[in-house]
């Protein structure tokens, strides 16, 4: 039960697309008794089922831009098999700390444009995605 | 921007995206979102939505190399995979009727919060 719960909360911020897998790793970790590498293992394969009825959802909302499939997904998958196999050989502690720090910034950044409000541009886009 | 800069942005956001979920197994979302949002200009529901996409075929990718060094047995994980889809679909129905300022503080105070976890309680 434990594990459903912890997998439902990851499900849900992972399908808004914020990194369900941030969430979901801890968990698995932290509550559940997962190692680093079973816990990520979890969670690249939990996210496959999972991905695939978020993006049909997503799709029906107009949200999607399918171009990025080939000019943004084909060279992430590309190099997250490269890292992928670096992953297998490495100690996960020095490159989280990194990770992390790095999302700290991104996040105070993301949260002074949020309270601040969209650049003219945004709003442009956004209500062209209403229309 | 110049067409060819763009597809030389997107293909490094892309290979920024796949090295980061890779490595850590997951969060490649986390980087991709404000990556389209403000480098390739996108609005921020179609960030989220596509995010999913892009994510997609690097989970795929990673969880075969996860999965072909013995890392995982798929009966033990059930529950977990069976919440993520339950939850997946939920997220992705609040998505479209939620504010997109709402979503981008959330998202902002979620980026914080794991950062922090991970720089110091790793």
């Amino acid at each position: 039960m434990t594990l459903f719960l912890a997998g439902l909360a990851g499900g849900i911020i992972g399908g808004m697309g914020m990194g369900g897998g941030t969430l979901l790793i801890p968990l698995l970790t932290a509550f559940c008794g997962f190692d680093q590498h079973t816990a990520q293992a979890v969670n690249l394969i939990a996210f496959i089922p999972m991905s695939a009825v978020s993006i049909a959802i997503h799709a029906r909302n107009g949200l999607i831009k399918p171009k990025y499939l080939l000019t943004v997904a084909l060279p992430a998958a590309a190099s997250g098999v490269l890292a992928s196999l670096l992953a297998m050989n490495l100690e996960g502690g020095m490159l989280s700390v990194f990770f992390g720090w790095f999302l700290i910034v991104l996040g105070v950044f993301q949260f002074g444009s949020a309270v601040l409000g969209p650049s003219p541009r945004a709003r442009k886009k956004s209500n062209r995605v209403r229309e | 921007m110049k067409k060819g800069w763009k597809a030389v942005a997107e293909a490094a956001v892309g290979a920024a995206v796949g090295a980061a979920n890779g490595l850590l197994g997951g969060g490649g979302g986390m980087l991709c979102v404000p990556l389209l949002e403000k480098a390739l200009g996108e609005d921020v529901k179609v960030s989220h939505a596509t995010t999913v996409l892009v994510i997609l075929p690097v989970c795929v990718a990673s969880a075969i190399v996860y999965w072909s060094s013995g890392r995982f047995a798929i009966d033990a994980n059930l529950p977990v995979i069976f919440g993520v889809v339950a939850g997946g679909a939920l997220g992705s129905a609040l998505l479209k009727i939620m504010n997109g300022r709402v979503t981008a503080v959330i998202f902002a105070a979620l980026m914080i919060m794991a950062g922090v976890r991970m720089a110091f309680f790793s």
